[in-house]
């Protein structure tokens, strides 16, 4: 319940969250909304010696067209980025499932840079700013770089980011037509986290726990690629993926819910269009 | 911190959170603390007027800005929030061990989505746990303060006809 | 017009929506200002030998008062001698001790993850989580056992002196009687699975020992019950306890009187000397507050095919957890109330208690009542099937016909008064019945992929089944002409000071502002039982107007002698709350002027209502559930029902407890599941994997109203808190399996997650896949 002994630091400016991470090595960690890293120190079960919040910078907090594509500030909130203008304009997909991660209060806390970093496979928006070809931009003390999604996400709660290096922003190229978009978030109560999840952005298609990382269905994009209707694509969803088996389904059941979830997103993304 | 329009601070260990500092440094023993993975909601305040579960802030995340909480809504004893009044008036509490989260939840919903339908003020709350009243009543109390102001709700046996015919010609 | 049965707002509720209420860990008492915390060592692992403990570590930790183990405590009573089998025998709701004995902190044995088995005492509470890691103990793993069947197979005993897992047996061996001549037999087994109560609020005790003087407040439905355990197990005089239950964050059950770890804080209190707080996280909470229910049942049903049932038989295995707490007291209640409102000729039941490595068993909002219905309404609907009749068209043939009562069961229990036909048809018209069929058939007819499912749950319930311990009330008048209520009834949500000061206003014309309520501190009021098995109303309330009543007629005697008027010219104008001579307002006194005149004794009165018996609330609920039969998700779309608890004197306050009844009730058969491994380690753990129900999951809920009086009170009340819950699980049980059925799907075992639904479809589609 309560947090092992730390000590709190708090980031002035970007170059000083990046001074404060490298002084304190592995066993310090970024603080931003707080909503992924606090559940797991409260269980005990991270106990970093450090945390740098980094939430008041500001300058990482923003919404913005870049022309060509949206640029989001990784220090953004869930509910940011849900009430977005011109996320629902451009990117509806990114601003409707923003709008369905935990509940109001974790929106209003959470940040997309913190669930990005966090890179649990359970979790929304990583498979979200996969379906969207999304490009992550990390700084670390030897500079800036861009990494794409595909990269990103390397196996349960591991992440592409080396230590001290923090998400600034993430970019993603305006998608032909936003309105072809679908999100499937299939729980047991709103509330809980996917079982199964599946993103859909014109014939992208990225899962939600099916794996320990988001992954894109390929041999369903390559269906639809070739011509195949909803149906017959959503039927190779399952294939290549190693779904986990949990309390709330095992392997054939996700294998399943993955290939109903996919023709309904794809049937739902040509309606919107 | 500015809690209810009053400044606070004190020196505490960084650990301390949020909902600890409220209840045990500034005496203000309405937020609850009903579990430790954020579900329960029983701890909500508001923060820069937004609602937040104050068990997954560190009291230092709130350095320097505004806290909210149930002691700080009404005007006075004799003037209450429309929220407090409406979950009187519809018998929205039971124990009332979560009704000072649902109530700031409440709040910030409504200064977010002022006429929200029967179906928001479900999922608005998902983040807020009670055992006693089996939410019928809290979601009339919602939706009473909102109306004021607001158009009609309409309810039970009406709303799930509608509904019906709805899915009807969604499944035709 | 009498304030009773009108809508009447809470006066609880001014200080709970304005300063939040004050539970244990809130309270600012000058006996706790220098209060230390406890937190407790908790055992890992479901079963194993103790062989170490090392506190040294723990000791020289920042904050750390003291550590504690069951060394320790050398200055306890000797626990009671063996009977042979428990206080009351097998079906009394006590403890079966003896062999089976529970221990306060773990002695050389665990037997549930969860047990305690050290304490620290630190400053404050975040030391405390710091120092408990450094005790380190040594356990040596034994096999545990886990789940009825293991209980059922285990060849070794889990407690020395004992012949094996099973703790109780009760009744005989099915053989046949009363099926012969059935048309259609069905027989099933299923599953009523383990729950936790989850009240928002956790365990939670803060002691004091000061000047010979135990002063213990403790969040409980029962402030003089934890005291007599109190006394019994710390080996002190009752009069030296003092228990004071602050506002209360739920109980459902789990909360009544005060249990072991509880125990546990306030000897260490007395201990140390120091005073203590301690209040329990959810994960505590979630493995070492009691559970609930764990019954399997082995239902047979048998009639013909015009709809008569013939004979029913329930064959219960009980888990009681790793300790029989209650002894044979819930399954024994099960038995009691398993023919439910059915007029059927041949009953039969039986019944063991299995003792496993889990949490213990204990009441839970129900205890033993929810799973009889949950029984015989999952086998009506399966003989219905069997028959292929209407559900609804059987149990409106089978049901205790109206001019039966007061109806004794082949089961013992002789319910009181009762229109169950009338429930039935009640709700099947405010649900519009037929309607809800045609749109199904449209459906199935379609094939669409949401299918719709009726399910439908007639049940009877026992309320007040302790009535003869009686409940307490004392009124006062005061010099003011406010009144003072003190109550044996402990309300942990239950609104019952509303309630009350409703009751002394019709009964004295004081008004409901000018009453106050006090209950659950055991210096005030030592006599009381408090609130569980919905007695409170029927039992507190009975008590709180004979008391009124009496106050009454002292108070003639007093104003008659005031106005120097004869008792029999004078009348109480209720209206106004003054006394006059009848026809005269410009001769009225007031309540102040009357009890000002009644001198030193002033104007009292005390009641026991004693001369109760259980009484029976009855319904039907009606659950209409949309599956999606392509991932097996089932939403809960509508409830309706009819709860009958006889008189209502606060529509407000009843629809509540019903409200939060259904939502528990619906809960389990849709989402609820307390999961244990096979190693006995707690898989749900968190209100993360233990699925709570949320706002977002349920519809608004339609009552209709029934008031069918009992005679057995002058109130004409019976107990509606648990009634809700009993009716809701299977009607919204019975629905979702009603919304695959014509899949070939005929039973489902709860909860009804969307894996089990899916399961299930796929199994009756020939898929293979599943089971």
């Amino acid at each position: 319940m309560i947090p092992a002994p730390f000590t709190y630091q708090r980031a002035g400016s970007v170059d000083e969250a990046l001074g404060l991470a490298a002084d304190g090595g592995e066993d310090a960690k970024f603080l931003a909304g707080g909503h992924s890293l606090l559940p797991l120190m409260k269980l005990r079960l991270a106990v970093p010696e450090t945390l740098i919040d980094i939430a008041r910078l500001r300058e990482l907090r923003y919404v913005r067209d870049d022309d060509g594509h949206i640029a989001v500030g990784a220090l953004s909130t869930h509910n940011d980025l849900a009430t977005s203008s011109l996320l629902a304009r451009e990117l509806p997909l990114l601003a409707h499932a923003a709008g369905r991660v935990g509940d109001p209060q974790v929106r209003h806390c959470g940040t997309i840079g913190g669930s990005l970093a966090h890179a649990d496979s359970a979790a929304d928006l990583p498979a979200v700013v996969l379906a969207l070809d999304g490009v992550l931009v990390a700084r670390g003390p030897s500079g800036s770089r861009e990494i794409e999604a595909g990269a990103f996400f390397r196996g349960l709660f591991e992440s592409a980011l080396e230590p001290g290096e923090l998400l600034t922003e993430i970019r993603i190229s305006k998608p032909p037509t936003p309105a072809r978009w679908s999100f499937q978030k299939f729980t047991k109560r709103a509330i809980d986290w996917a079982i199964v999840g599946v993103a859909v952005q014109g014939g992208n298609v990225a899962l939600v726990n099916m794996g320990q990382t988001p992954i894109r269905a390929g041999t369903v994009e390559q269906a639809l690629a070739g011509g195949a209707g909803p149906r017959e694509a959503a039927s190779h969803a399952a294939e290549g993926a190693s779904p986990p088996e949990d309390l709330n389904a095992d392997r054939g059941y996700r294998e399943h819910l993955a290939r109903v979830l996919v023709a309904r997103a794809l049937e739902e993304s040509a309606a919107r269009a | 911190m500015t809690v209810n329009g009053g400044e606070i601070g004190a020196e505490v260990p960084d650990r301390t959170l949020l909902v600890d500092f409220l209840r045990d440094v500034a005496g203000l023993t309405a937020a609850n603390i009903g579990c430790d993975t954020s579900s329960c909601g029983a701890c909500t305040v508001l923060l820069d007027g937004q609602s937040v579960k104050s068990c997954t802030l560190l009291a230092a995340q709130a350095d320097g800005r505004q806290v909210v909480t149930l002691e700080g809504l009404a005007n006075g004893a004799d003037d209450l929030h429309p929220v407090q009044r409406a979950f009187r008036a519809e018998h929205g509490l039971q124990c009332g061990f979560c009704t000072p989260g649902m109530v700031m939840a409440a709040v910030s919903l409504l200064a977010e989505n002022p006429t929200p339908t029967e179906e928001e003020v479900r999922t608005a709350l998902e983040g807020n746990l009670c055992r006693c009243t089996g939410y019928h009543n809290i979601v009339r109390a919602v939706l009473a303060a909102a109306r004021d102001g607001a158009a009609d709700a309409s309810g039970g046996g009406l709303d799930a006809a509608a509904e019906l015919a709805t899915n009807e010609r969604r499944s035709a | 017009m009498s304030i009773l049965g009108t809508r009447v707002v809470r006066t609880e509720d001014p200080r709970l929506l304005t300063a939040g209420g004050t539970y244990v860990d809130d309270l600012r008492v000058p006996e706790l200002a220098t209060a230390a915390r406890v937190t407790f060592v908790r055992s890992p692992i479901a079963h194993a030998m103790i062989t170490g403990i090392d506190v040294s570590a723990a000791r020289e930790a920042e904050g750390v008062v003291a550590v504690l183990t069951v060394r320790d405590m050398d200055d306890l009573p000797p626990p009671p001698p063996d009977d042979g089998g428990g206080g009351g025998g097998e079906g009394a709701p006590l403890p079966l001790g003896g062999p089976w004995a529970e221990p306060l902190l773990a002695m050389d044995r665990v037997r549930f993850v969860g047990e305690p088995v050290a304490v620290v005492i630190t400053d404050d509470r975040y030391q405390g989580e710091d120092a408990a890691e450094l005790v380190s103990v040594d356990y040596e793993p034994l096999r545990a056992v886990v789940g009825i069947d293991d209980a059922l197979a285990s060849e070794l005993p889990l407690f020395a002196g004992t012949e094996s897992c099973v703790a109780v047996t009760i009744g005989e061996a099915d053989d046949g009687t009363g099926f012969e001549g059935c048309d259609v037999v069905v027989e099933r087994t299923i599953e009523n699975q383990r729950l936790a109560p989850v009240p928002m609020e956790g365990r939670a005790v803060a002691a004091s020992w000061a000047d010979g003087k135990l002063t213990v407040w403790v969040s409980t439905q029962n402030a003089q019950i934890a005291r007599f355990i109190l006394a019994g197990a710390l080996g002190l005089d009752p009069g030296m306890i003092r228990v004071v239950a602050p506002d209360v964050g739920g109980g459902f059950g789990a909360k009544i009187g005060i249990e072991r770890d509880g125990l546990i804080v306030a000897w260490a209190a007395k201990h140390t000397g120091r005073s203590l707080r301690w209040a329990e996280t959810r994960s505590e909470n979630m493995i070492g507050m009691t559970h609930g229910r764990a019954q399997r049942h082995a239902i047979k049903i048998g009639g013909s095919r015009d709809g008569h049932i013939q004979a029913y038989r329930l064959d219960i295995v009980q888990d009681t957890g790793a300790y029989p707490r209650l002894g044979g007291f819930l399954p024994f209640l099960t038995s009691l109330m398993a023919v439910g409102p059915y007029a059927i000729p041949q009953v039969q039941t039986a019944y063991r208690v299995v003792v496993t490595n889990t949490t213990p068993i204990n009441a839970y909002r129900g205890a033993g009542r929810p799973e009889a219905t949950a029984a015989i309404e999952r086998a009506v609907d399966l003989f219905a099937a069997g028959i292929g009749m209407d559900p609804a068209e059987v149990r409106r043939i089978n049901l205790v016909p109206k001019d039966k009562f007061p109806y004794t069961s082949p089961c013992g229990a002789t319910y009181d008064t009762g229109d169950y036909v009338a429930a039935l048809d009640k709700v099947l018209a405010g649900a519009g019945y037929s309607g809800l069929r045609a749109e199904q058939a449209r459906r199935r007819e379609r094939g669409d992929v949401l299918q719709l499912g009726i399910g439908l749950a007639s049940y009877v319930e026992i309320t007040a089944a302790d009535a003869a311990g009686g409940e307490t009330a004392r009124l006062v008048v005061n010099g003011d002409g406010t009144a003072t209520v003190y109550t044996g009834s402990s309300a942990h949500g239950q609104g019952h000071h509303t309630a009350w000061a409703m009751l002394v206003e019709s009964e004295l014309g004081i008004p409901m502002a000018k009453v106050t309520v006090i209950h659950g501190d055991t210096d005030l009021i030592p006599a009381g039982v408090g609130t569980y098995a919905s007695r409170s109303l029927q039992l507190g309330g009975t008590a709180v107007q004979k008391a009124a009543i009496d106050v009454k007629d002292q108070a003639r005697r007093v104003a008659a002698d005031l106005m120097e008027a004869s008792e029999a010219d004078l009348e109480l104008d209720t209206e106004r709350g003054v006394w006059q001579v009848r026809g005269d307002p410009a001769t009225s006194q007031t309540w102040a002027d009357v009890a000002a005149h009644a001198g030193s004794g002033g104007l009292e009165a005390s009641a026991n209502f004693t001369e109760g018996q259980p009484t029976f609330p009855f319904g039907t609920h009606l659950a209409v559930a949309e599956v999606d039969t392509e991932t097996g998700k089932a939403r809960l779309i509508r409830h309706v029902t009819v709860d009958d608890a006889g008189t209502v004197v606060s529509p407000l306050l009843a629809e509540g407890q019903r409200h939060g009844g259904i939502a528990q009730g619906v809960a389990q058969a849709l989402l609820e599941e307390m999961v244990y491994d096979a190693d006995g380690n707690p898989v749900t753990g968190t209100l993360v994997d233990y699925a709570i129900i949320t706002a977002a999951e349920l519809p608004s809920f339609e009552l209709l109203t029934s008031e069918t009086p009992t005679t057995i009170n002058p109130l004409g009340v019976k107990g509606i808190g648990e009634a809700g819950t009993i009716g809701a699980t299977p009607a919204a049980q019975n629905a979702v399996i009603n919304a695959v059925s014509h899949l070939g799907v005929s039973h489902i075992d709860m909860p009804l997650t969307p894996a089990r639904v899916w399961s299930a479809i796929s199994a009756a589609q020939g898929n293979g896949v599943g089971q």
